[in-house]
Parts: C-alpha cells; structure tokens; sequence
C-alpha cells in the first residue's frame, strides 16, 4: 500500500484550496465517530446490568447539556457551510482573461475545440498556470465534464450553455470523466486531459486549422444572412452587435441582463424569448438550420465584435 | 437545571409466560382470512412477506452487478445489462423495500397496539394500500422480464424521455401507482394517531416511534404526489411527446431535478424516521432508563419533517442552478443535519445511569447509532456547496447514501424485526446466532461501503460499468464485503423460520419492556388486540431498572 491509493493527485488551484476542506472534515468525522464509539461502548460496559445488584436506573434531565449539544452542531455546520461557501465562490466567478475552449458533450464522446478552431476529441490539451475557461454544451442527454486531478465538475445540458474554470498547476496528463449517468457507453466517455507548459500549448496550437470559430463564425453570420438586420452600424431593425458582448442590455419587459454566451445562444435558437427594448420580436428561429457548433461559432465572432484591442 | 428521577412510584406488571390460545395467527387458517383481511397484524405480515421477497430480489441484482465491479473491464455482463441491474436495484430497493419496510411492516404492527387501539382508522384503506403495492409490485415484475429499466432510478430527462430504449412509461406508471400505497398509508396512519389514542394517552406520553411515524406520514402524504405527478409528466413526454422536460420540445431538463428532487429527498427521510423511532424503542428499553430529552428527539423528528422539505437543491449544485440557490440550499442542508445530530447524543445518554443489556436487538441498534453518525457526518461532505464540486456522482455519494439506508435504516428494520418479532409470532429465535449475525452484518456492511468512500474520493464516479484500473483494489474490497453482507442477511431467514417451529414460547414480555404492546397484549396479540380498552396515566418508558429478561 503506497499513499498514492489514499491521496488522489493534486493538479489544479481549486484541488490546492478544496483539498484542506476535505481533511479537516475527515478528521473531524474521525474524531466524532471514534468518539462517539468509545461512549457507547464505555457507557454500555459502565452501565451494563447485573441482575440481583438492585441498582436502579436514574433518569437525568438536562437542558443545559441538551442546549449546548443542539448548538456546537450548528456552529460547526455554520462554519463548515462558510468555508464551502467561500470556494463555491471562486469556483462559479470565472476570473478574466481566460483562454476560452468549446465542449461538446454527445452520447458518448467530448468534443473539444480551441480559440484557433483546433479540434481534439476525448482529449483536452491546456497549458500550465493560465486560467482555462470551458463553454459546453450537449447534443443529446446530460453529461458531466468531470477532472478528478482538477476537483472541478459541471454538469453538461442540451440547448444551454453551461461554464467551468480552472487553472491546472502541474504538468502531466490526467483522466477525465463523464459523472451525469447518460445511457449505455456512459463509462467509456472519458479521455485524457494533457497538461503542457504554455509555450508548447502555442506550439501545439500553430499547427491547427486555418479556420478560427471567429473566422467560422463570421463565414456564418454573412451566410445566414444575419447581416440583414444586425448590420455594424445599422440598429433599425435588430440590434448592432458591436461592444454588445459583455454590456448590459435592457428588455421588453424592463429586465436589465448582461449579455453572455447563453444570452447570444438564446437569441440565435429561441430569438423571441428575450426581445431587447424597442424592438419588435421579428427574428426567425434558427433551431433546424444551425448545430451546436454553428451556434457556438457564431457566438465566438459576435463576442470578438466587443473585444477590447 | 439537572434533575434526576427515579422511577420508583410505578410497579413492573405481571408477566404472562405462556402463548394465549387464540390469537391473530391462528383464530383463522383460510386464504381469504389473509388475503381479505382487514386485521392491522396480519396485514403487517402480509407486507413483511411482501418486502422481504423484494429485498432478496434487490440483492441479487446488486450481488451480480458487485461481480461485474470485480475488474476494471466490463466483462461479465454488457453495458446495457449492467446500467439495468443497477437501475432496478435503485427502484427495488427505494420503492419497495425501504419506503414501505418500517412505517408499512413495524408501523401497521405496532401503531395500533402502541396506542391503545383496536385497529388502524381505516381497516379498508389499509388493506387496499397493500393490494397497490401488490400491484405496482406486478408491474415492476412485468417491467424487469419484459426488457428492464436502464434510466437509473433518478430517471433523469431527455435521456428517459427521449433517448432510453427501455420501457420507461411502465416504469413510471409502476411509481406512479406505488406512491398511493404510501400515500394512504401515511393517511391512515395520521388519523390514528389523531384520533385513536387510548384514554390518557396524551401527545407527550406517547412512544417516540409514533411520533416519528407521524413525522414520517407528513412527508408521505405531502411528498408523494409531486415525484407522482413528475414521473407521470416524464412519461406523458415520453409517449406523447408534450414538452415539458427535453429543452428540443421547449423543456427543461434542471425542472425535472427540482420536481424529483422535491419528493426524493424527503423521501430519504421516509426511509430513516421511522428507523430512528424503532431504535428509540430499542434502546431505552435495553438500557432500561426513559429516553433522555424525549422532547428533542420528538421534537426533532418533526423539524427534520419539515426542513427536509426545503433542502432538495443539495442535489443540484453542478445542474446548472444558480450559484444563490446554491447558498440558500446548502445552508438549510447544514440545519438539517442539527436535529439528527441531537438524536444521537440523546440515545447515547440514554445509556447513561442505565441499565444496559446487550441483547440482539441492543447490538444492531448501538450499530445503527455509529453507522448512522458516519452517514449523517459525510451528508455534510455533500453539502457543502465547494467540497460537492468533485464529490458529487462519485462512489463517495454511493457510499454516503447506503451508510444511511443500509448501515441507518436497514440495521434499525433489523433491530425492530428482532425486538418484535416474539411479539409478531410469540416465539424467541435462538440468541447466540442473531448476535454473532449481526456483528456479521456489521463488518460485511463496513467493507462493502468503506472502501467507496476512497473510491469516490479518489475520483470513480458512479453508475460505471467498467472503470480506471486505480479503482481496483477498492472494488475488489466491496464485493468481497457484499459476499459478506449476503450471507448476514440470509442467516437470519433462516434462524426467523426455524424458530417459528422450535423456538421457544416467548411470553407477552421476554425483554421486560414497557409499553402497551408489551404490558397489555398477549404474544402473539389478540386478534382484538386488546380486551379493555386500556387507560394512561404514566409518561413513556417507566423503567426501573429492574426489569428483566426473559429469554
């Protein structure tokens, strides 16, 4: 028995902040049952009947006992939820400047795709010590993009678009799981996760595709003939979409949102759901005639008209 | 603020050591004196039949699917066999065996007895909860030989409303139909207990079993509909394609986890209430002393009632739910567990100034005590919003959740099968082989679950058919204690029946207890139950100290 059995690798900045949270609960429970055994058995023993001794039982009331028991449960649950709390925290708010990758989970494999437009599939290849932040989306049931080595796991749903960051701190290649149960092969939709230091991740990437998910993207919304109405410049009829990404928008409706990844999503698939202020709900459903990686192509270049250069 | 009291004031009554002539077993011989009966005891049986058959047939399909878990690759069945032989194990167990086993086989037994009456309110409605049971029963029979389940029991949406090959609208049907025996009989049960208390009998006089069979009937009967009404939209989207879950038909797959979820986590208090409350029983009686702070453990049966009510995203906190329910969720869960922890230190200090005897039903409930604290102390693993991230779906759940429902509510049905059963049948099975079973059960439970909390830790999520070979070694630890496990659940089918024909004639009270059932009824009871209706003027749990065995 080596401590590798007991000890799983730690790879990630949130395994480093997650993991302290784990062993002090280990301990902790260790402790209350360890000692909550050798109460009972002691008390058991103590206590234990011998007929014919004429000891009788006394019954003890005691609410001061029953009130500090009642209330160190709940500060230590109150202070462990804090502690859970606080990187529950740090695991949703995805930092800034992250390098952005595309998942597609489908019945049974991940599709991957980097800010360049390279494909990978089962694999996922990231560079050490940059905050990595994965959009994904499924074809078909729920999965659940799962990196134990990481500590991180979100579920994966159809027609939305679900986030999760993280910044892996060793180099080294890592399995990656499926944990949403989604049918027959669901134990087989894994693969490998391939940290590389960032200079290889950039070599690695130069020998990609020509194509970016922006270029693609923009090959797109001139296809589709987007430009009709949310031409640069032209708000007549549809919104423009320049330094939109990223900015509050007020709807129909008064509510105020901010535009993200799922917000642009909505509008190309179910464009009358959220209509912006001041306009009338005129754009045709886009459901049949684009896949999941149109959308998120699409998506790509609408988000680069905001970027700040 | 303490006091101590003895209770010197009230005598231990005469014990009857002989079995009465006639009673609820033998008044009658037909079939249609069983099967037609509207007796609350032999419809107790009915359902103890009932249930252990579904529990043999629960484990054995974990027993084949534990084989399947022996080696990394999927080798001895293939997936599809695997993902069904898990999935019926969940509805088995969950459906027809944990939810029914104590409220339907103790509570049916004992509710009317416990406080004074001659029957439950509804004879009828009882009888007709079993034959519902009996026929969602048939349905999972047909489901499972007409090609299985293979949604997982959770039957997340679209993969069961769309994608599944499986009949999947049988199976919701086969819920939706069970949920009524449930529901009628947390009814039944509500108003006997409102209104069929013996004279004297007032709400803080009652045995603290019953107060957690009310507990229990709250969440039955308002829990119930809502995963009723769930599976059954699930299966009208199915068949008819009305979109309600799948996001392709307008949908929302994360509503489908807040309505299961809803009923499904209550539901887990379905299950160990009233565990908790026969392990109340249990062990005042063997440390022959009045429960310490009986209030408490009453009072907290029905917070976690409530509360548990409003915990159902801890489920949830990588669906895609908000970051802020997230919070309100995982805090309430952490308030959840504060009326459970009170439990236990209560039982504990119940041994204390006691009188303890190590009798059969004493082992399993001192057992449940520690296994039940390892599961409620990993419930707050799961809760906790940053260490459910890698947590959630791994074997740490799987172990978390059987540490409750087996090493919790198994072992406390256990220990009120031992501790009644020469009440049910007024015969005494042999002592030395049910204790030396359950350390049996205790050990084989402790090396199937254990090593998957370290499985789990380490990364294997659930649901897999073949796995990481990292994962081995823990694997290959829990199917032997399944082995284990196996054979300390079959013994005591063994040693039950056989002393149905040898055991020795127990009398109305071989542990000394007290309460009605043990004071004023014969073993086994009349069928009547009681001859005069009798009258209360003491508190729950007189004992002295005094009392012994008779054994």
């Amino acid at each position: 028995m080596n401590l590798r059995m007991f000890i799983p690798e730690q790879a990630s900045t949130y395994a480093v902040k997650v993991d302290p949270l784990f062993y002090a609960l280990t301990a902790f429970t260790i402790v209350f049952v360890v000692g909550l055994t050798f109460l009972l058995i002691y008390l058991g023993l103590k206590y234990i009947q011998k007929p014919g001794s004429g000891r009788r039982s006394v019954h003890v009331e005691n609410m001061a006992l029953e009130l500090t028991w009642s209330a160190i449960p709940a500060v230590i649950a109150l202070g462990i939820f804090v502690w859970g709390a606080v990187l529950y925290y740090d695991y949703r708010n995805i930092p800034a400047n992250t390098l952005d990758i595309n998942v597609i989970g489908k019945q049974w494999m991940w599709k991957i795709q980097h800010p360049n437009g390279l494909r990978e599939v089962n694999e996922l290849t990231v560079p050490k010590g940059q905050p990595v932040k994965l959009t994904m989306t499924s074809q078909d049931v729920l999965h659940s993009f799962y990196i134990p080595a990481f500590r991180v796991k979100q579920d994966v749903l159809p027609a939305r678009y679900t986030t999760m960051w993280f910044e892996a701190t060793k180099v080294g290649t890592f399995p990656l799981f499926c944990a949403e149960y989604c049918g027959t092969e669901h134990s087989t939709m894994g693969g490998l996760v391939h940290v590389v230091e960032p200079a290889e991740y950039q070599q690695w990437l130069a020998g990609g595709p020509s194509l970016t998910p922006v270029q693609a993207g923009e090959a797109l919304f001139a296809s589709m003939g987007c430009a009709t109405c949310h031409a640069a410049g032209d708000a007549s009829r549809g919104p423009h979409l320049e330094g939109k990404f990223g900015a509050e928008e007020t709807l129909r409706d008064g509510t105020v949102l901010t535009v993200d990844e799922e917000y642009v999503r909505e509008s190309i698939m179910n464009p009358t759901a959220k209509v912006v202020k001041g306009y009338t709900p005129l754009m045709p459903n886009f459901t049949s005639q684009l896949n999941d990686e149109d959308v998120s192509n699409l998506v790509a270049y609408i988000k680069s008209l905001s970027a700040v250069n | 603020m303490a006091n101590a009291t003895t209770t010197d004031h009230i005598d231990i009554p005469e014990r009857d050591y002989a079995a009465p002539a006639v009673h609820y077993l033998n008044w009658q011989y037909t079939a249609s004196s069983w099967l037609l009966t509207l007796d609350h005891k032999r419809i107790a049986i009915l359902y103890l039949i009932t249930i252990s058959i579904f529990f043999m047939v629960g484990g054995l399909f974990a027993t084949i699917f534990r084989m399947e878990l022996l080696t990394p690759e999927g080798d001895l069945l293939n997936a599809d066999t695997y993902n069904k032989m898990f999935t019926l194990h969940g509805v088995v167990m969950i459906f027809f065996f944990l939810i029914p086993s104590i409220p339907a086989v103790l509570g049916n037994f004992l509710l009317p007895l416990m406080i004074g009456a001659k029957d439950v309110a509804f004879p009828r409605l009882n009888l007709f909860s079993w034959y519902i049971l009996i026929i969602g029963g048939t349905m999972a029979v047909t489901l499972t030989v007409t090609g299985g389940l293979d949604t997982g029991w959770t039957f997340y949406s679209p993969l069961s409303t769309h994608f599944a090959n499986t009949n999947v609208f049988l199976a919701a049907l086969t819920v939706f139909v069970t949920g009524f025996s449930s529901i009628l009989t947390g009814l039944n049960f509500l108003v006997t207990i409102h209104k069929m208390r013996a004279p004297g009998l007032t709400w803080f006089r009652l045995p603290l079993f019953i107060w957690a069979i009310y507990a229990t009937s709250i969440i039955q009967i308002l829990g119930t509909p809502v995963v009723a009404i769930t599976i059954l939209l699930a299966g009208i989207e199915r068949v008819w394609g009305v979109g309600i879950f799948d996001p392709y038909l307008g949908g929302d797959p994360v509503l489908f986890q807040h309505m299961f979820w809803f009923y499904s986590h209550p539901a887990v208090y379905i299950m160990i209430l009233p565990g908790m409350g026969a392990i109340s029983e249990i062990i005042a009686c063997f440390s022959r002393n009045r429960v310490f702070g009986y209030e408490f453990i009453a009072f907290s049966s029905v917070a976690i009632a409530i509360i548990g009510f409003l915990v159902w995203g801890h489920h949830m906190y990588v669906s895609g739910q908000s970051m802020y329910a997230g919070y309100v969720f995982s805090i309430l869960t952490m308030i959840v567990a504060v009326p459970s922890a009170i439990k236990i230190f209560n039982w504990t200090a119940t041994l204390y100034k006691g009188n303890v005897v190590w009798a059969t039903p004493m082992l399993y409930a001192i057992g449940f005590i520690g296994l039940f604290a390892i599961g409620g102390a990993t419930g707050l693993f799961l809760g906790i919003l940053g260490l459910d991230v890698p947590l959630h779906d791994t074997y740490f759940v799987v172990a978390h959740f059987h540490y409750v429902m087996v090493g919790g509510m198994v072992m406390a049905y256990l220990a009120g099968l031992h501790f009644w059963w020469p009440k049910m049948t007024g015969k005494m099975y042999p002592q030395l082989p049910a204790q030396v079973c359950a350390v049996v059960i205790f050990v084989g439970f402790n090396l199937t679950f254990f090593p998957q909390f370290l499985a789990g830790w380490m990364g294997m999520p659930r649901r897999y058919h073949s796995y990481h070979p990292d994962f081995q070694i823990w694997n290959v630890l829990s199917t032997a204690g399944a082995g284990v496990l196996g054979v300390g659940f079959t013994v005591p089918v063994f040693y039950f029946l056989w002393s149905l024909f040898y055991g020795k004639t127990a009398g109305s009270n071989p542990w000394g207890a007290r309460g009605l059932e043990w004071e004023q009824c014969t073993s086994p009871p009349d069928p009547h139950n009681f001859h005069h209706t009798p009258v209360v003027d003491h508190i729950a749990y007189p004992y002295t100290g005094e009392e012994t065995l008779s054994v």
